[in-house]
């Protein structure tokens, strides 16, 4: 397998900022010049923190929002200006961060499933069989169907919201820090089924996280976001091994480790005239977010 | 460990939800040492937000029930003193850091006016007397503690113009004004980004050595725990499965359970292979 | 560790078995539940249960005219010696039509109005939204009264003046309930999943504004038997002989003090199915724990 499932081009996404009378009196820009590529069969991870653009992304891609400039391109189409209709169907697939709100909690898990396979035309007679099928795909017994998400815990409702988001299959999955939410120890059995899933259906992932030691061992290639910007990307050991960029220093340094190993691996925290740099410092000019630290 | 300042004995609560009980804690016993760091670690459901809340007073009954054990502080049982003992000690003797930084402030009132009703409250609860500057003069002087830069700007403003980090610095200066003994300080950062939780884990480091506080971590997260304590409490299901020395329990732990939590941590030095074997064939 | 594959916990109480529990815990939702069945049967079975149903219509009896509250007339009669008891479960039917057709009319339009409004947004919200402001600045009563000086003085002018503005509350509730939930992710992953406008209104979104819809509903049923009273009382409602509540409270006051019941014991019964409704709604708002609704 080779060539570019996913090619980002200058994605470009400011909000407008109105003053009480809804005058538009200036813009943020969330997503500032965004580009990447991700090759058939790869994962790819997307780091950042709150404020990132991550989720803006991840939101233009699926068709949610519309950039403001650049161009999106999936499996060689541009998707640029499409809703999250036609051009995408079959296609791109999302699993957003937060199980409880994705599902709808008057709905049984089947009737959650049912959503997209109805929205393509499954035939009927057979959703019944496809629910079950799906449900079997993720690990989840299938009288699951009948049950509302409130009697699931976190990593079963991830692993419903998974099978639906493989009902009708697509090539692309995006992941809205998919784990986020959950135990470690569920986190590493919905990686597990994830990975082998990708596997099974050859699957292409967009990872998006804030969770570095989880990237490091899922996305074999990385682009850091810091403000709107790809600050640091490259292959996923490098980065982590030899960061560059003062922010990609400072995320990891930040991360709470649970080894004497990786404490050594740790790069030194980013220091500026005897403080420490935080994420806000890193703004020119800015010493707001500077953590002062005296002996 | 030697005289704990907090030492939690058998403890037993039921939950009742729709008229059928559920025991929730099965014999939970813990202590923390004065000015020492302890950490109690556990997933979801495993009893560790309970046991927070019955050391705290706090814990809504009913639908829950202590049916059995003993909370000691400094010697004294908090589960059969009286209420007015109780208030005396919370938020003055053993004070609490929430989880939640923005929603716990109250969004209409200034810092420093919620700083000095705190503690007003705590002062007319011990029986203390202080006058308007007073107060003011430890609010800023706390505010100072938690390495803020401009104390006085600080108290001034309103929750909605401090950032998240901010705002979990001003909670952690409100559990410090009345110089408690014990910080007990549930999952403090976890909402927010992980340099600004960081910075934070760092601060209360910093804060037990400064102000001999014995620190309480409760958190899910063990990354954590062997950043902010030297024993730690491993839950499960209710119960304390292990606890030991944080070094020795991460280097070689005893209980299969906690060596399956431990496990499934990624590292950051990568080399966890996920998805099963099945799969890869 | 929990097996993601085995169910951790003893299978959990359903939904419906958990409100159940709770209803049952739940002495204002009892007790309004109670009057409410109370009043459906009462007022369904009357002709079966009412000692005099003949007295409904145009009967004189001047033998027994003004009698006082006794085993024979419980309620006693009134100035052409009919039975107000049986006259009172009577006028009870026709509260309650009132408060099925003018809802049965003010709910689904309000409900499809505030959905659009509020999922669509834009200029469909501006339009329909500024519609229902202009509507909730009238009040009711008063348009009641107009359109029954236009047209005439009778039940169907009266439900259609309370219905043609009632379901301005329905659309300002179902409005503040979908604007909330249509950036939530379950909404926004349907969207992404392919689904239509007509199946994320109606799918997704109205099921999650069922409780607060049966809050306000029980509640404005309350209501609506009250604003139907009063017009009654005003004489635009119901004419005689028919008996209504409102009615039967307006010309028993012309004897009060000396024959009390004649308008007293009407009136209690006004109070007394409002209240059920309203004890019932109240009863309900507890138990979905519904906040939007007031």
């Amino acid at each position: 397998m080779s060539g570019s499932m996913l090619r980002i081009e200058n994605l470009t996404k400011t909000f407008p900022v109105r003053s009480a009378f809804g005058r538009i009196s200036g813009e943020v820009t969330a997503v500032d010049n965004v580009s990447f590529d991700i090759e058939k069969g790869r994962v790819y991870g997307l780091a950042g923190e709150s404020g990132s653009g991550k989720s803006t992304i991840a939101r233009m891609i699926m068709g949610l929002t519309r950039p403001t400039a650049g161009k999106i391109f999936l499996d060689g189409l541009n998707i640029t200006d499409t809703g999250s209709g036609r051009a995408r169907r079959g296609k791109v697939q999302m699993v957003f961060q937060n199980p409880g709100s994705s599902l709808n909690a008057r709905r049984t898990i089947g009737q959650s499933i049912a959503v997209p396979l109805d929205a393509h035309g499954h035939p009927r007679r057979d959703r019944a069989r496809r629910i079950d099928e799906l449900l079997e795909m993720v690990q989840l017994p299938a009288e699951f169907a009948e049950r509302y998400p409130h009697e699931l815990s976190g990593g079963q409702k991830q692993r419903v919201a998974i099978a639906r988001a493989l009902a009708i299959p697509p090539k692309l999955l995006v992941l809205d820090e998919p784990t986020s939410a959950l135990d470690v120890s569920v986190q590493a059995r919905v990686v597990d089924l994830l990975v082998d899933l990708g596997r099974r259906l050859d699957l292409t992932f967009l990872f998006i996280s804030h969770d570095l030691s989880l990237m490091r061992n899922f996305a074999q290639s990385v682009g850091v976001l810091y403000l709107g910007k790809i600050v640091e990307t490259g292959e996923t050991a490098e980065v982590f091994e030899n960061p560059q960029h003062d922010y990609t220093k400072l995320l990891l340094a930040s991360v709470p480790v649970v080894s004497a190993e990786e404490e050594a691996m740790r790069p030194a925290l980013p220091i500026v005239d005897g403080d420490i740099l935080t994420s806000g410092s890193l703004l020119a000019g800015s010493k707001t977010g500077v953590e002062r630290m005296e002996k | 460990m030697s005289e704990a300042l907090l030492s939690v004995r058998d403890l037993c609560v039921d939950f009742t939800t729709y008229g059928r009980p559920l025991s929730v804690l099965k014999n939970v016993s813990l202590d923390v040492a004065a000015r020492s760091q302890a950490a109690l670690v556990g997933e979801t459901g495993s009893g560790k937000t309970v046991t927070t809340k019955a050391i705290m007073g706090i814990l809504r009954q009913p639908p829950a029930t202590i049916t059995a054990g003993r909370i000691l502080y400094d010697g004294r049982d908090l589960l059969t003193m009286s209420k007015k003992e109780r208030l005396a000690l919370r938020g003055t003797a053993m004070a609490m850091v929430f989880q939640d930084p923005v929603r716990s402030l109250n969004p209409v009132f200034s810092i420093g006016d919620q700083m000095r009703t705190i503690l007003k409250y705590a002062d007319r609860r011990l029986g203390r007397h202080r006058t308007r500057t007073q107060r003011m003069d430890r609010v800023l002087e706390v505010l100072g503690q938690v390495r803020m830069r401009e104390p006085e700007r600080v108290a001034r403003s309103y929750p909605v113009m401090l950032s998240g980090g901010m705002c979990q610095r001003v909670l952690i200066a409100m559990a410090l004004l009345s110089e408690p003994k014990l910080l007990i300080a549930d999952e403090p950062g976890t909402a927010l980004d992980v340099t600004t939780q960081a910075q934070i884990l760092r601060l209360l480091n910093k804060l037990v050595e400064e102000q001999d506080l014995a620190l309480l971590m409760i958190t899910h997260n063990l990354g954590v725990v062997r950043e902010t304590s030297n024993y730690v409490y491993v839950m499960h299901n209710g119960k304390v499965v292990e606890h030991g020395r944080t070094d020795e329990i991460f280097a070689a732990p005893k209980e299969e359970y906690t060596g399956r939590l431990i496990a499934a941590v990624p590292r950051m030095t990568g080399g966890m292979s996920f998805g099963t074997r099945e799969a890869a064939r | 560790m929990t097996d993601a594959t085995t169910v951790s916990q003893p299978r959990r109480l359903s939904n419906a078995d958990q409100n159940w529990y709770r209803f049952t815990r739940n002495p204002t939702a009892l007790i309004g539940a109670g009057i409410v069945i109370l009043c459906i049967l009462a007022a369904t079975f009357a002709p079966f249960i009412t000692p005099y149903p003949d007295h409904v219509g145009a009967v004189v009896d001047f033998r027994s005219r003004h009698l006082p509250p006794s085993a024979d007339y419980w309620f006693g009669t009134d100035n052409v010696g009919r039975d107000i008891f049986s006259r009172t479960i009577f006028g009870m039917r026709i509260s309650l039509l009132l408060a099925v057709v003018v809802l049965g009319i003010a709910v689904p339009v309000g409900t499809i109005l505030g959905l659009v409004a509020g999922y669509f947004g834009g200029w469909v919200d501006i339009i329909i939204m500024r519609i229902t402001d202009i509507a909730l600045a009238i009040p009711a009563l008063v348009m009641a009264l107009a359109v029954a000086a236009v047209l005439s003085p009778d039940l169907i002018n009266a439900m259609l003046a309370i219905a043609g503005l009632w379901w301005t509350w329905h659309a300002r509730l179902i409005y503040a309930i979908t604007r909330q939930l249509r950036s939530q992710e379950f909404v926004e992953a349907a969207e992404t999943l392919g689904a239509g406008k007509m199946h994320i209104l109606f799918r997704e979104i109205l099921p999650n504004c069922v409780s607060a819809l049966a809050v306000k509903t029980s509640l404005d049923c309350g209501f609506v038997i009250i604003v139907g009273a009063s017009l009654s009382f005003l004489g635009l409602g119901i004419q005689p002989p028919t008996p209504d509540l409102g009615t039967m409270v307006a010309s028993g006051s012309d004897f009060l003090p000396d024959y009390w019941w004649e308008s007293v014991l009407p009136g209690c019964a006004i109070l007394f199915v409002a209240l059920g409704f309203i004890l019932l709604g109240d009863g309900l708002r507890d138990l979905f724990d519904v906040e939007e609704v007031r």
